[in-house]
Formats: structure tokens, sequence, C-alpha cells
């Protein structure tokens, strides 16, 4: 798991519930911050799948962000508001 | 769209890139760099302006990170690069919007990215890099609590642990990896890196204080339903279970290439890293003229190594374009020179002490993780007939995902290396092609050319 200090200033929707986010935040450290470590579901068999590397390389925590597939959630900021759902397939 | 023109075009906001943006601008060039994070700094220096340095390495990179800041160079974040033209056409897309730069000089420093590791369930959601973990603590402060494992190698592993602990993280322990006899044949290059080992036996001593275990272990498997739950792993022979709930992978870091390889630069290989990097001359230029690495991508030296060979490759730019002449460029990098080998000194000794583990895996362990492509279909693709990767794609869509290799080029390459009889080297890596990475139909919409 992991855990931080205080400090939330802003909240974004994740599959219809909301996550506390700091400005700083990408998408994908807010979610984990949150205990979200799945993202998405694979095209191939189905698998959960979520952030891997953090850096925009593997593609694998990608999500719908505002509607948009195949979005990488790492290298999304957190913004007030955004609506991020789990990608299936 | 935004269209402009500039002597350079650096891509990558590390190190290199900042040292190099900083000395090309004093020299003259008008220069832009774009990276796609949203601030400077790279990996090392990640977020360093918000989170402030706490060392003198870290003050050595917030100075180079305001006096980048102070040079002119035209900067745009959130800017990734997904297309260069051999006539200096970069493509790059931010906010949603595809744009297009022409420059004279393209200076690639677009770093490094983890060895992957595969072993029996790292694609399970709970695993990790621990590079991962790192961005995470440096950006988002998060840091790991509750049944947070370790497992790999190399100097990051050591470096998170303790920056974890200092920042209030619990770390449940470390599975050390690496090869016990290495150490004897790292013994003889210890002198030379006596500095860094210095400070990886701080980093060390921080982390047993903290009273975290440190196991040497083989074997790990990562388990769980839907999510890591426990790993297993055997020390000396025996199994053994832990629960476990983030497990941090590492295995020491390559030469991103995928831009080079996309633009035809020849690479070489690089034994003691079992990998490839670009073949480049004194000056960082490639095989294509006018497509310069600078920094890690280049071949792996840290940070101040990097910021180094960002000056020369900025000194070598300079001079090509005709803003210096050779005496000058020739004596303005000569400190630049030393300061590169002196900051290269300790590779022996960490090569050769953290040499990549042997790549083995179980036929059913995924190596591709976005086509979900196991070893055992590589090796019977090789049984079919299959004799290289560029082929493997074909047979069995490894390396065709989202990441386009990033995630398994070195393994894909290990597994049919070994299965043909044959060492990597032999293997022809993947033959990337832009665009670099996927782009939506409104962003290529919206070059109008």
């Amino acid at each position: 798991m992991f855990r931080r200090g205080a400090g939330t200033p802003l909240t974004f929707v994740f599959d219809g519930r909301p996550v506390a986010a700091r400005e700083a935040d990408s998408v994908a450290s807010a979610l984990l911050a949150a205990g979200i470590f799945v993202t998405r579901e694979t095209p191939v068999s189905g698998a959960p799948r979520g952030p891997w590397c953090m850096m925009g390389a593997c593609f694998d925590c990608v999500a719908v962000v505002d509607g948009a597939r195949g979005v990488r959630t790492c290298m999304t900021p957190a913004r007030e508001g955004l609506r991020v759902d789990t990608q299936r397939g | 769209m935004t269209r402009s023109e500039a002597d350079l075009v650096i891509v990558g906001a590390g190190p290199s890139g900042l040292a190099a943006g900083t000395e090309a601008a004093r020299l003259g060039l008008s220069t832009v760099l774009l990276d796609e994070n949203r601030a400077p700094g790279g990996r090392i220096w990640q977020a360093l302006e918000a989170r402030g340095a706490t060392d003198p390495d870290e003050a050595a990179g917030l100075d180079l990170i305001r006096a980048f800041a102070a040079s002119g160079v035209q900067t745009h974040y959130g800017a990734g690069v997904w297309g260069i033209e051999p006539n200096g056409t970069v493509f790059w897309s931010g906010g949603g919007a595809a744009n297009t730069l022409r420059a004279r000089r393209i200076l690639l420093a677009t770093g490094t990215t983890e060895r992957p590791m595969p072993i029996p369930g790292w694609t399970l959601p709970g695993v990790m890099t621990v590079g991962a973990a790192q961005i995470a603590l440096k950006t988002g402060g998060l840091v790991p609590d509750g049944a947070t494992w370790i497992a790999g190698q190399g100097p990051l592993v050591v470096l998170y642990a303790a920056q974890a602990i200092r920042a209030g993280g619990r770390i449940a322990g470390i599975l050390d990896l690496s090869d016990r006899s290495a150490r004897w044949r790292a013994l003889r290059h210890l002198l030379a890196a006596r500095a860094d080992a210095r400070q990886g036996l701080g980093w060390l001593w921080e982390v047993r204080r903290a009273g975290v275990p440190i196991i040497r272990a083989s074997g790990p498997r990562a388990e769980g339903d839907g999510g890591l739950r426990h790993i297993v792993f055997r020390v000396n022979g025996s199994l053994c279970w832990e629960s476990a709930d983030l497990l941090l992978l590492h295995d020491g870091v390559i030469p991103s290439i995928q831009l080079t390889r996309a633009l035809g630069c020849a690479h070489v290989w690089e034994e003691a890293r079992r990998c490839w990097r670009p073949q480049t001359d004194a000056w960082g230029e490639t095989t294509v003229p006018g497509i310069i690495v600078a920094g890690d991508g280049a071949g792996v030296g840290g940070a101040k190594a990097a910021v180094a060979s960002g000056r020369i490759a900025a000194l070598g730019c300079a001079h090509a374009l005709g803003f210096i002449d050779r005496a000058r460029r020739d004596a303005e990098a000569a400190p630049a020179r030393a300061e590169h080998r002196r900051a290269m000194a300790s590779r022996p000794f960490i090569d050769t002490l953290f040499a990549p583990r042997p790549v083995d895996p179980d036929d059913s362990v995924l190596i591709c993780r976005c086509e979900e492509v196991a070893a055992g279909q590589i090796r019977a693709a090789v049984k079919l007939g299959c004799s290289g990767l560029n082929q493997l794609k074909a047979y069995t869509r490894c390396g065709m995902g989202p990441c386009q290799g990033r995630m398994c080029g070195t393994t894909a390459a290990e597994v049919l290396a070994a299965a043909r009889d044959l060492h990597p080297r032999t293997v022809e890596p993947y033959r990337t092609r832009f665009p670099a990475r996927p782009l939506t139909v409104g962003e290529l919409a919206g070059l109008d050319r």
C-alpha cells in the first residue's frame, strides 16, 4: 500500500466515486494514494492492470479520461471535476 | 497548432537536456526544449523545485534548473515528441494538439527506462517498478506503507528504500536478487568507485538501521487473484511465503532507444548491461547527421556524467552550426570531458556488482505485457522457425502493443536468443516506427501539412 500526509485541494471522479487529489498529482498517483491499483482490463484476457512505470513508457495505466480512451493516467495532471473511468478491453 | 524554427531542438529536460540547453543558449543558438513532464528535472531531479534540495547533488541540480530557466531557451512542458524526420522536422503533441518544429540539429536527451524484470505475476496490480514508486514519492509524496516488499538489485533499490524511510515510509523487506559472486569480480574496480560505494553503503546503513530485513533470495513470484496478495521466494533452497500488497521490482536501467531506432541510427551492444545504445562520436552525434544523443540515453553514467555530456554535445552543435570555431569548442569542452571521465570512473564497479540477472522465465511468464505474450509462446515460435524479434511480431504480436516494445525488447531478445542458442547481441532489436506513441485522429488532423 501507499499512504501520505495531509493536503487534498481537489477532487476528481473515478468510476463514479470521488477521489481526493492534490494540485501536483498525476491521476495515477492520486489513484494509488486512494488505494486504487486497477485502471483497465486488458483487451486480450481481460486481466486487471494499473500503474507499472509511472513515467509514460508502459501504457499499463491507461484509462478513459473525460471520455477519451487510452489516456496514460501517470502523465495526466489531476484536475477538479475530471472524469476517469476504468478502461475495459 | 504552433510552428517554429530553431537552431537546436532538445528532447528531454533531465540533467543532460538542461545542461545542453543552458550551454547552447550561452553560445547563441536559438534553442527549443520539449519535455513530456510538467516541470524540469527528468527523473533524478523530478519535482525538485517543488520539494527542495536535500543534499549537495540536488542543490547542484536546482542551480542548473534555475540557470536553465534564466537562459532564454524556449521550453514546452507536457510536450511529447512522437516523430522526427531526417530533414529536421520534429512532431510533438501537448494539450491534445499536434505541433511541428524545424531544427538544424536535434539533441535527444531521453534517458533510460528500467530494465524489464519478468517474474511470475509481475503484471498483477500492486506490482510496480522501484522507479515508479520513486516518481510517486517525488511528485506526490507517496510513501510505502504496510506490506511493501522490494525485489531486485542495483543502486536504486537501496536509494529508494532510504528515501522512503526518510519520508516516513515503511518497507516490510528487501529481496536481494544480486549474484553474490559478483562482489568478488567487482572488487578490483572498487578503488575508482570509492566515493559512490561510500554513498551506497550510507543508504544501506539507513535501511538496516530502520530494521528493514535484507534477504538474499531467488526465484521471486508475485501471487494473487485480481491483485497482489503475497510473494513467494526461495532462501537457500527453501520456499518462503510473505503476505504483500505492494511489490516493487528493479534490475537497473537501460538507454531508451525508441527514437534513435526509428531514425535509423546505428546502435552498439553493451555487454556489461546486456542492452543496446546508440552509436555516438565524441560530441554525441549519431550515425544520422544532425541527430545527437546526450546523457544516460547514450550510455548510463548518472546525473553528473549526463550534465557533462550535455555540455559537450551543445559545444559540438555550436561548432557544427558555425557559432564557434574548433579551438574554442575543444577548449571549452575540456573541463566537461574531465568531469565526464570522473563521473564514469565508478561504472565498472557498479556494472559488475549489479550485472543484469539471467533471463530464464518459465513458459507461463508474460514477456510482452501489452499483448500478453508468454515466454513459452516465444519459444514455440522459434521451434516453428522464427529467427528474429521483428519476425516474432508476426508470429506472436510480441512487441506490437502501445508500449511498442519498451517493456519487452531486451527480455524477448534474451528468451529468443536462448531458444536459438545465440547471444542476444546477434538478435536485431525491434525496428521501431513513428509515431513513437499512439495518437488521436484529432491530433493528426490538426497538422496542416
